[in-house]
């Protein structure tokens, strides 16, 4: 019931937004949200951290700005291609990652992110450290330029929208639940005859291909494919919003882009002060605020009702 | 393509090495008592070579004190400042982790490098500041029958291999050691035959902490000492560890000597891959050895 009502309140502030604020900045916290919620499947309800999904929004981001610019792919199937690309990568890179566990597992993704970031740097078409610039937004659908502002917003919150479907569908199904019970328990959920590392590989592919989603749509609204993308400042920064909206809630990760992106924003006068204060707020997350807002939210909510 | 070339590549691969080993060195130690991964020790050998550099270069124009702290003094006092930072870290932060997901420790750990790193990319250069105390007693170069080497870097090597050997060997074969090893086998029991295991972790934590500082010493007069020096090496570091397996202290340290040189060899062979040959041998040791060559899996 709750969720119901905060996602109505999340579907009229997404559709009102570019009113308010400059729909470019909302469409970038759009595509940061996105990301947390792929992140958080993993993280919140899997109990996978991955250090590494920087590769897949990164990377997702490359693929798409070479098919449009250079092959002429339409946005939609541009976007299409770098999600594709993030769904195979997900599979290679969770089938490895996958064989470790816990601590492990975030060292080995952070170093198979390491292989992609400097793929991007060096390979011949990726523009290095600038970055593959001058990406078309093109048309949709061959009639709806995308070039308009407020056109490109909607596109993007739909793109949003059904990635959220998918995330939110996995948690809610029988899916969800087995993943929930291994971050519980590992040992019990094999012996009750779950294929652990099954359910793991395919919540990591959902997550991958979500993050390259998002990474995909950011590179058509910036015409931009960034190296800071790939690199694992944004591994850092993406793990950082999902444990400040809440970590397995659904509506945490969405809330935690935002307050982060919003915070980074304001903050960008200070230089390099925002790397000191975003890393004083992960201490202070990870020691008193591990709930993240909306977790205490929740737990406010249950206490009054109990 | 000549032997010479091949021996220069690889004598400056094993330079690269020794720096794998002390930090692996560090992070396996700290790992086996404390179960968690210290992000922040990549930070920590940061620190270590800006402590140095300020202590040489800063302290007059920013403190006002006329002294300069040598590279020799430096080479004791910074492990020493480095090791205290972890003592705080660990008593004040870390301690109250322990019960929780290990991942929180990596987490925490990530947030103090992200601080340490942002602090310095404020006052210092990205691109990176020289370290200008390269004592005088180690310029010039050396000659090794088939090659002339940097005087400096055969004493950095010679140096860290000692100290990771006489780490090894404290550990294995003392008495203090195996008291460690029976904290990283069983606290509890440990706690109850009456050795102070809360200290012997503080201490343990300290010591990869000032391992990772003195690492950092050593590098300044070789690389140029920047905040970003400590973040692109401890990612190298954890494929290292995850190719080693942090079972065994030797492993830690082989691991990272064959692999620093491994890296220096592919610089001669293939250059373009030479950054990544590292997390490739970690992609194939995980298909065909996933605990590791001298791990054993928890």
């Amino acid at each position: 019931m709750t969720n119901r009502i905060l996602f109505i309140l999340m579907l009229i502030a997404g559709l009102t937004a570019p009113f308010f604020a400059y729909p470019v900045f909302v469409m970038d916290l759009l595509c940061f949200a996105l990301f947390a919620c792929a992140f958080n499947l993993l993280l919140g309800y899997a109990g996978l951290l991955s250090f590494g999904h920087a590769a897949f929004f990164g990377g997702a981001a490359y693929i798409t700005g070479y098919v449009t610019k250079e092959w002429g792919f339409s946005p939609l199937l541009g976007i299409l291609a770098g999600t594709g690309f993030t769904l195979i990568l997900g599979g290679v890179f969770g089938f490895l990652a996958i064989r470790r566990q816990g601590i492990y597992f975030a060292m080995v993704t952070l170093a198979l992110a390491q292989i992609i970031y400097f793929l991007a740097l060096q390979l011949p078409f990726t523009g290095g450290e600038n970055g593959l610039q001058g990406i078309p937004r093109g048309e949709l659908f061959g009639f709806i330029d995308l070039n308009n502002s407020l056109t490109m917003y909607y596109f993007v919150f739909a793109i949003f929208l059904i990635g959220f479907g998918i995330i939110h569908r996995t948690i809610h199904s029988p899916f969800g639940e087995v993943l929930q019970a291994i971050r519980e328990n590992e040992a019990r959920a094999l012996s009750l005859g779950y294929d652990v590392d099954h359910f793991k590989l395919l919540a990591f592919v959902i997550s991958a291909t979500v993050a390259g989603l998002a990474g995909a749509t950011k590179a058509i609204i910036f015409q931009f494919a960034a190296l800071t993308n790939a690199h694992w400042q944004t591994s850092g920064e993406v793990i950082l919003m999902t444990l400040v909206g809440g970590l397995g809630t659904v509506f945490g990760p969405v809330i935690g882009a935002i307050t982060v992106g919003a915070l980074s924003h304001e903050l960008s006068a200070f230089g390099s002060w925002v790397q000191v204060i975003l890393g004083t707020i992960f201490v202070v997350c990870v020691m008193v605020f591990r709930r993240g807002i909306v977790g205490e939210i929740q737990r406010l909510v249950n206490r009054k009702q109990n | 393509m000549s032997i010479q070339v091949i021996l220069a590549q690889a004598l400056l691969g094993l330079n690269v090495g020794v720096f794998y080993a002390m930090l692996s060195l560090g992070l396996a130690v700290i790992f086996g008592l404390l179960n968690i991964i210290n992000f922040a020790h990549g930070a920590m050998y940061m620190l270590g070579a800006f402590i140095a550099l300020i202590g040489y270069s800063f302290l007059e124009q920013w403190f006002g004190v006329s002294v300069q702290i040598g590279f020799w003094a430096s080479l004791v006092l910074v492990p020493l400042l480095v090791g205290l930072l972890g003592v705080l870290i660990e008593r004040i932060l870390l301690r109250r982790l322990y019960d929780l997901d290990h991942i929180y420790g990596l987490l925490l750990t990530f947030g103090i490098t992200l601080i340490l790193q942002g602090l310095f990319s404020n006052y210092f250069n990205v691109s990176g500041t020289p370290y200008p105390g390269q004592p005088e007693s180690l310029n010039g170069v050396v000659n090794l029958g088939f090659m002339y080497f940097p005087t400096y870097r055969l004493f950095a090597i010679v140096l860290s291999l000692i100290v990771c050997f006489t780490t090894w060997f404290f550990i294995e074969h003392t008495k203090l050691g195996s008291r460690l090893r029976a904290g990283v086998e069983n606290p509890n029991l440990t706690q109850a035959f009456g050795l102070n295991v809360p200290l012997m972790i503080t201490l343990t934590f300290a010591f990869g902490a000032g391992l990772a500082g003195l690492a950092g010493v050593l590098a300044a007069p070789i690389y140029s000492v920047s905040p970003l020096m400590g973040a692109d090496l401890i990612i190298v570091v954890f494929a290292v560890v995850v190719i080693g397996g942090m079972g065994s202290i030797m492993g830690a340290i082989l691991s990272g000597l064959a692999l620093g040189l491994i890296e220096g060899l592919t610089k001669v062979f293939y250059p373009p891959a030479a950054s990544t040959v590292i997390f490739f041998l970690m992609v194939l040791v995980l298909l065909f050895r996933p605990a590791g060559l001298f791990g054993k899996e928890k």
